[in-house]
């Protein structure tokens, strides 16, 4: 196990950038994907089919192909940027369509008696949406929505792929090509890098469902 | 009835006959010599793949000049005749080799899971490599440079990348020259790395990156096919060996494989001249002196 004792600085590192990247895309998702099932929601047919066609596209949609099309074809149109950001950004695309069907099953698991309700005292569709509807339906979807932000936290390995240096992934890679290292240890050190990520937030998944629980 | 029966069995068999005639004209320009009957001590690899008759060789698929995979599935260049011509030596015809991609960051691997036979790919000798497999050759020393778009006039030599620290670099994870471009970051994220070098290509033309660096006939074919899009700079600033990876230990193979390519001389250089020479400021090399095999 030298190849991870004697890079402990480095797998570090790449561990706090790994890090970096899930936190941002965790933000990001979360909040673009509530807007999204907001969207499906609402009584706009237009809003309807751009939210409809929003999740289609990118439920469907590989990760890679998102990747590439953030990361190769968007310098094509002429918008440049870190490739940093382009990994997050397209990791922030797909999920939101996974966050958004997550919520909107929990929506859906709020009684219409709470709509019409909120409706018949005078509360507008934004009003109800986040006073009486989204608070309740946050409660019953955090283990679909937990779930959802922990594949994220894996598929952030695959955003090591598209440029984004210096994170669990790349590291990986260049401990056993151009260092020579063996397989074995150096990607059983990055396997703990991403345990330590995706544990602890089931860990803390698990408490704020505790907390959050509905007694029925 | 029975007479046009038969015209027609003949015309057939004719035109049959013609066509298979007809099949075996596409070859390539010179094609290396086969032996047919070499002779190779018991237990040595040469005797295992003329036993088996046909040879797996590991080298890459997308590296103009060098190996690139064509249209017609069969990957061409430097490398993938210097193969054929020891594969010839051993007495497998190109038709009986069968060709994997080997990317920059599985070479060790392939060899070591016993994939392939030998991999010829652009492949840097150095120490932590041949700790892992036995390396023989080197068949050609390149030299690690810079290539930037044609308008870009920032950069002429290393140094100018740790001047222009908002600059990026691009080279391929698990390649030396990434490594060997590491003391002249100014900062870690200066670097990007992509699994080939065609994405750094696209990268460097489409203003994501500033310069791309690895081996210096690599860029040539880039240059080359770039109509005038990119351009190398400055000296080559280090020593690239490329060698050709076989298990390791396997002194008897790499002696072969040596002597193979010292005796193959004009082969060799005819090889060169076919594929990599063909790109505008290459030299053709001389046969460099193999190294000892351990």
């Amino acid at each position: 196990m030298e190849a991870v004792t004697d890079n402990l600085d480095l797998y570090w590192s790449g561990f706090l950038r790994s890090l970096g990247i899930c936190l941002w895309g965790m933000v990001g998702s979360l909040a673009l994907g509530t807007v999204i099932a907001a969207c499906r929601v609402s009584p706009i047919a237009s809003l309807r089919f751009f939210g409809t066609a929003w999740v289609n596209l990118l439920r469907n949609c590989p990760l890679t192909v998102v990747l590439f099309f953030m990361a190769f074809g968007m310098p094509e149109i002429g918008i440049n940027a870190e490739y940093y950001t382009f990994g997050v950004g397209a990791l922030v695309l797909y999920t939101s369509a996974f966050v958004c069907e997550a919520l909107r099953s929990g929506i859906n698991s709020v009684s219409a008696g709470q709509a019409e309700a909120a409706r018949a005292i005078g509360l507008t569709f934004s009003q109800t949406l986040g006073q009486v509807v989204l608070p309740q339906a946050f409660r019953s979807s955090v283990p679909p929505v937990g779930s959802v932000i922990i594949a994220m936290f894996k598929n952030s390995a695959v955003v090591g792929a598209f440029g984004v240096g210096q994170d669990l992934y790349s590291l990986g890679r260049r401990l056993t090509s151009s260092l020579g290292y063996d397989y074995i240890p150096v990607l059983t050190g990055v396997a703990i890098g991403y345990l330590v990520i995706t544990l602890t937030a089931g860990l803390l998944l698990g408490l704020i469902e505790r907390k959050v629980a509905i007694a029925r | 009835m029975r007479l046009r029966r038969i015209q027609a069995a003949a015309a057939a068999l004719i035109l049959a006959g013609s066509l298979a005639a007809c099949g075996d004209d596409d070859e390539g320009a010179s094609d290396p010599e086969v032996v047919e009957d070499a002779e190779f001590e018991e237990g040595t690899t040469m005797a295992r793949i003329q036993e088996a008759g046909t040879m797996t060789i590991g080298t890459k698929f997308d590296q103009p000049g060098f190996g690139l995979l064509g249209l017609d599935d069969k990957p061409e260049g430097f490398d993938v005749e210097v193969a054929k011509i020891i594969a010839g030596a051993i007495g497998i015809s190109e038709d009986d080799i069968e060709w994997q991609e080997t990317p920059s960051d599985v070479r060790e691997q392939v060899i070591e899971d016993g994939d392939v036979d030998m991999v010829v790919a652009t492949y840097t000798i150095n120490e932590e490599r041949a700790q892992r497999i036995t390396f023989a050759g080197p068949y050609y020393v390149a030299g690690q440079m810079l290539m930037v778009r044609s308008d870009e006039d920032a950069y002429e030599t290393p140094e100018d990348i740790t001047a222009n620290p908002d600059g990026k670099v691009c080279s391929v994870t698990g390649s030396t020259p990434a490594v060997n471009i590491e003391p002249y970051l100014a900062s870690p994220d200066q670097l990007v790395l992509f699994d080939t070098y065609d994405k750094c290509v696209d990268a460097l033309s489409q203003e994501q990156v500033d310069v791309v660096t690895t081996d210096n006939v690599i860029l040539a074919g880039y240059v080359g096919e770039s109509d005038g899009e990119f351009k190398l700079v400055g000296e080559q600033f280090t020593e690239e060996p490329y060698g050709i990876g076989i298990t390791k230990g396997d002194t008897e193979f790499c002696e072969f494989i040596n002597e193979t390519l010292a005796e193959n001389e004009e082969e060799y250089l005819a090889a060169w001249e076919e594929t990599a020479g063909q790109v505008e400021g290459t030299e053709t090399p001389e046969l460099p002196e193999p190294a000892p095999c351990v």
